[in-house]
Order: structure tokens, then sequence, then C-alpha cells
């Protein structure tokens, strides 16, 4: 017996809703193949036969964590092809938002990275203080997690008074909890171990293969949306976009500590600066944008978020495109973990933080 | 008080002993508190609350009620597996487990024998549970299982050699291999105190031994599934789970022995509730790292064991020759 194929997934706990064949020999990956599919759903054709606004809660649905972040590009798209005016408020909103729903679905992704490490009270800890941050966004948008709160034209509901001292109290545990997760997992010398020099993605491959989000920015790259192509009122607000050289799957983690500190300093920045006035143009549940295509991304929790509409100047899109982060970052499974340890399978996996539903839409 | 020692030393004493007391009764609540203890003790690190109601008093009669449940369900024996050694596996890790208590002493009156060999036979029987785990794996047919199986005798063969050199340090300085003489020869001082690196070693060993984070390697679960226990469920699964925790009560216990002076203690407090509480300070400093590291790689662990456990475990045993050269 010189070489084992193992079937991880659809139903195996470290793989989700996906399955990835990986040929062994020994302890050593010699062919890792991902095999997606599971979760289907046909989103894009079910789109193109609902009204633009009841897109926005089938859209949301494959991207359960960053639910904003994954309407966000195509209300962008439906405002391009409406011509739609955003109220300076309603942007601000949106990017406070987005920011709080990114921040939540990194410490999701920290919490599922414990685990697959076998780290348990990682997987705890960041699950609970993601509440503080899930609690917010009830407070404003009515739901834990899918919100449907993007609207082209604006934002469904105005702020609730007092949000910002709300807001400012949970960040300001979140910074405090920051430091604890950097003592007891980023520091943690078995982590360090585990993650240094696993999965290595150098700046050319990364290129190559195309990947976004954290994934590219581990490897080097400052590629992102929110400064490449400034949307809403993210011009007017001063960031970084933290990028590491390393490559691997401890960079790529740092990318992500280091992400959910700017989003801090975004909201609060947003929470200063934010305008009074209308936080929506016009009952959005008339729209009938004219015939034509219209192109939009922004940068959602695990990378670039584009839409493609085509438009026949209808109620409903004619044909309705999602190119998804997740789905662009499948190459690098068969990729990274070509000659790496059985052991660095869920190391490597999730430190792409791939979620089956957004890739397979 | 009276009473209880005449039947510890009357003719039905042994019986009693293997049976109640120091032995299996004894062994199999404390297993359970064990269990209850480990929950509530991760629990509270994680911010949780752990089990709750069961019992009365927080939950404490949930590992009970998991028992009861696993004994209710369906013993599932996969098509494909060699049915006897897959029914047999637990059986003999059981007894591999439980013949350890029988040799670990809590106290001069409250043990089941005592031989000049003790601490031998201990070992043995340690080496002896990563069989009990290939049989398992092997005998359940199934790939998961099978490379579960292959890391733990990986990962026996790095711990194993230190874990017996930091014993022989012991057996140096007390000299003798019989746990009652090496408890009694710690009169003076503890062996902690005189070997602390010995300490380490054997507790770290222990834990491999026990494959307890971070050294959970053969049953990592975003991996393996369950390592050698996937295909195991049921009652089998329970008389798995109660072996691994008899054998974590066991090297509580042998490690007070060992270090920390067994039932040595001041006087109004018995002798065997010294033994009882220092093993269940061992038994927390045992479960802590489970709330704090995640897991290593096999080749981190070998090397861990080759490079750091062995020449650490010898270089004990060369600082307790100068100390016995020196002291006697």
């Amino acid at each position: 017996m010189s070489e084992l194929t193992l079937s991880i997934g659809p139903q195996h706990p470290g793989s989700g809703h996906f399955r990835l064949i990986v040929c062994l020999d020994g302890d050593t990956i010699t062919k890792a193949t991902p095999d997606p599919g599971y979760v289907h759903r046909g989103i894009e054709k079910q789109a193109e036969y609902r009204e633009y606004l009841q897109n926005i809660p089938l859209l949301e649905r494959p991207v359960i964590s960053d639910s904003n972040g994954s309407v966000y590009a195509y209300v962008l798209a439906v405002e391009k092809l409406a011509g739609l005016v955003v109220p300076e408020r309603a942007q601000y909103i949106r990017v406070l938002m987005a920011e709080l729903n990114r921040i939540m679905s990194h410490l999701y992704w920290l919490a599922i990275y414990g685990i697959f490490l076998g780290h348990s009270t990682m997987f705890m800890w960041p699950f609970g203080d993601r509440e503080a941050i899930i609690d917010l966004a009830q407070r404003v948008m009515g739901t834990r997690l899918t919100y449907s709160y993007f609207v082209p034209g604006g934002v469904r509901t105005d702020l609730p008074d007092g949000f910002k001292d709300e807001v400012l109290q949970a960040i300001q545990f979140l910074e405090k909890r920051l430091v604890e997760y950097e003592a007891i997992f980023y520091k943690n010398p078995v982590f360090v171990e585990r993650a240094r020099g696993v999965g290595i993605l150098s700046r050319e491959d990364a290129i190559k293969l195309g990947v976004v989000g954290p994934t590219v920015r581990g490897s080097g790259v400052d590629a992102d949306a929110r400064k490449d192509e400034p949307y809403d009122s993210y011009d007017k607000l001063d960031f970084d976009i933290p990028a590491f050289r390393d490559g691997d799957c401890y960079a790529r983690a740092l990318v992500r500590l280091e992400e959910i500190r700017q989003s801090i300093r975004i909201v609060k920045q947003v929470l200063e600066s934010i305008p009074s006035g209308p936080f929506r143009v016009i009952q959005s549940s008339l729209l009938k944008p004219p015939a034509g295509s219209v192109y939009a991304r922004t940068e959602a929790a695990r990378g670039t978020y584009a839409y493609f509409i085509i438009s026949q100047g209808n109620r409903t899109p004619y044909r309705l495109k999602i190119s998804s982060p997740s789905f662009r970052n499948l190459p690098a499974f068969r990729f990274l973990m070509k000659g790496s340890h059985l052991a660095d399978m869920p190391t490597i996996y999730w430190s792409l933080d791939y979620w089956p539903l957004e890739a397979d839409r | 008080m009276v009473s209880l020692l005449q039947v510890f030393t009357g003719p039905l004493a042994t019986i009693i002993r293997i049976l109640v007391f120091p032995g299996l009764s004894f062994a199999l609540v404390f297993v359970l508190f064990m269990v209850w203890y480990e929950r509530k003790l991760l629990a509270k690190m994680q911010v949780r609350v752990g089990p709750l109601y069961a019992g009365g008093f927080e939950g404490i009669l949930q590992p009970i009620a998991d028992f009861v449940k696993l004994l209710f369900k369906e013993v599932i024996v996969p098509k494909e597996a060699d049915k006897i050694f897959f029914m047999l596996a637990p059986t003999f890790m059981m007894a591999l487990s439980a013949s350890m208590i029988a040799l670990i002493p809590l106290s001069p009156s409250y043990m089941i024998t005592d031989s000049n060999v003790a601490i031998l036979i201990v070992i043995a029987l340690l080496s002896l549970s990563p069989l009990a785990i290939m049989v398992a794996a092997w005998a359940s047919n199934n790939k998961y299982s099978l490379i579960g199986g292959l890391r733990a005798l990986h990962q026996m063969t790095s711990y194993a050699i230190p874990m017996s050199f930091s014993i022989l340090g012991i057996v140096l300085m007390s000299g003798s291999f019989s746990l009652l003489s090496i408890v009694e020869s710690q009169r003076s001082s503890w062996f902690i105190l005189l070997q602390p690196l010995g300490a380490v070693v054997f507790y770290l060993a222990a834990l491999a031994e026990l494959e307890r984070v971070p050294f959970d390697i053969p049953e990592a679960e975003t991996e393996i599934v369950m390592g050698w226990e996937t295909e195991y469920s049921g009652i089998n699964y329970g008389i798995i789970m109660t072996a691994t925790y008899i054998k974590f009560y066991a090297l509580a216990v042998l490690f007070t022995d060992l270090f920390l002076g067994g039932w040595l203690g001041p006087a109004p407090v018995p002798a065997v509730i010294w033994t009882i509480l220092k093993t269940l300070l061992m038994v927390t400093l045992m479960m802590i790292p489970r709330g704090v590291y995640p897991r290593f790689r096999i080749d981190q662990m070998l090397r861990f064991g080759w490079t750091r456990l062995l020449p650490l475990s010898l270089i004990n045993l060369m600082i307790s020759l100068v100390l016995v050269t020196f002291l006697k």
C-alpha cells in the first residue's frame, strides 16, 4: 500500500459542505483535488425570476457570516444601472454596517481556525464575543444574521438613537479581547509552529492563481477594492490595507487580525463624521432600471465580491453573474496542499477562509 | 473509622480492596467526577457554563447520564470489520488501564498490592496500550482508524523512552522499584524538588500517553475524524472513554506517588486524603493544557520527543546519579 486516497468530506468534521480528495504517500499529500458543488442552489438563475429588491434576501443567503458584504456590490450595481444618487448619510451607514459585518466574519473565521487546530478555547471566545456585534446589528437591522439591510438607493432604516455609544462600548470591549486572542493564540508556540512556513503562497503564484482577499494580502499584494476602486464613502476615510510578505498560514491569520483592527478604525471615524440627512432616496420596490449591463465590485470579508448584471428594462434582471471570493480562492487548494502533511490539511483549508456556499452559489 | 479499617484488614479484605475502595468502584466514581470536573473547568476557562442541570448541583451527574445514554445506544459493528477483535479491543484497553490501579497505592493501608517491581509492571502496561489501540484501529478496517492507530504507535516511540528514563532517576534515588518504598524514601524531601526536570518530562510524557491536548494527535478531529475511535459507538465507545480516563487517574496517582510524596503530609488529615488531594491537583494540571494549546503535528511531536524530552530525561538521570553519589 504505497498510496492512500482519502475522501475528506462532505461528511467530515473538518470539511464543511465540500469534498477534498486527498492522495497520501505516508503522511505527505501528493495530490489534493477540491470537489465543490454540494450546496449549489442555482442562485444566479433564481435571481432572474425575482424583482431587484426581492433579490437581496436571496443573494445574501450564501454568505451567512457576511451578509452585508455579499449584497453590497449588488446594491451598488443596481444603483449604477438605475442612476440613483445615494445620500451621504446612507453611504456612511453602509460603510459602518459593512465594517461591523467584516469584524463579525473575521471573528467567526478565528473561532473556526481555533477548532480546526484543536484549540477549543479559541473556538469559544470569538464566538461569544461575536455576540457583541450581533447585538448591535440586531438593534439596527432587526435580525441577527440575514439583514437585507442595504437596498438600492440607501439603507432600509435609519440608525436608532444612542447607537453611537453602544458601538463604541462594543468596540472598546473587542479591542481588549483582541489583545487576549493574540496572547492565547497568535503568540502560542504550538500555533506558531503549526502555521509558520505551512502552505506558502508566493507573491507571483498568488497573482497567477488570481486569489483574492486576505489570501492574496497574506502574500504581500495589497489589493483591496476599498482602496483600488473606492465606493461609497471609503475614499473619505483613513485606513490601511494590511499585507504580509510571508505568504504562509500565519501571515494570512495575521492579515485577518489586522483587518479587524483597521475595521475598528474605520468604524470610529464613521461614527465621528456621519452626516445627518435622509437615509434613502426612493421607495426601491418600484425599481425598473433601463436596459444595459453593469459591473460593480466591493471588498467583502473574504475578498472581492463582484456582480455583473444585464438588464433588458424589466423589473427583473435578465442575467445576473456573481463572482465570489471563495470560488476564486479555490485553485489555491490544489496548489498549496501538494507536498504538505496530512495534519496541515485543516490549517491550509481554513487559512483560505473557504465558504462552500459562497463558492457554489 | 475503626469498623471501616476492620473491613479493610479482615478476611474479605483483598476482594473489597480490588472491587470497592482503592480499586474498581472508587476509580469509576473518581473517573465520573473527573469527567464532570474537566467539563466544568474547561467551561470556566472558556466563559461558558458547562453541565448545569443533571443531579442538582451544577450538573454533577451529567457523566452518569451520558454513560447511560451510551449504554442504550446500538453497538454498530462495521460490515468489513474484524468483528472479534473489534469487540475485544475496548475490553483489552479497559483491562490494561484497570490493572494499573492494582499496582499504584493510595496509602499503605489502602492499597491492593505492592510488588518489588511495581513500577516496571506499570511501565509495561503503559507500553502495551498502543498495541490495544492498533488492534482497534486495524480491526475497524477504516482508513481514518488506521492513520490514527499508526499515529498512536509513532507517538508512543517518542514519549515512552523519556518517560521510562524520568522514572529511572527516581528508582536510582530511592533504590527500589516498589512504589511503597519510593514514597517512604521521600520523607526528607519530595522528589519533585530533587528532580524537577524528571517531573516535567514525566508530566509531558503522561500527556502524550493519554492523548491529551496538545498531544491529541491520534484522534485529531478535523484531520482524521476521531482517529482510531472513529468506528466505535455505543457502549464500546463508553468503555474506551472509561479506560482512557482510568489511565488518566492512574497516571495522576502515579505522578503523586513518584514526585509529590504520595500520602505524606501533616498528620490530622488521613494519609489517603493527602493522596487524593494531590491527585486532584495533578488532574487539574493535566487538564489545563486542553484550554490553552492547539494540537501538535505528528512530525513535530516526534521531533519534540527525540530532541527535547529524551535529552532532558538523560540530563535528569545524570543529575540524579550525581545527587545519589554525593548525598549518600
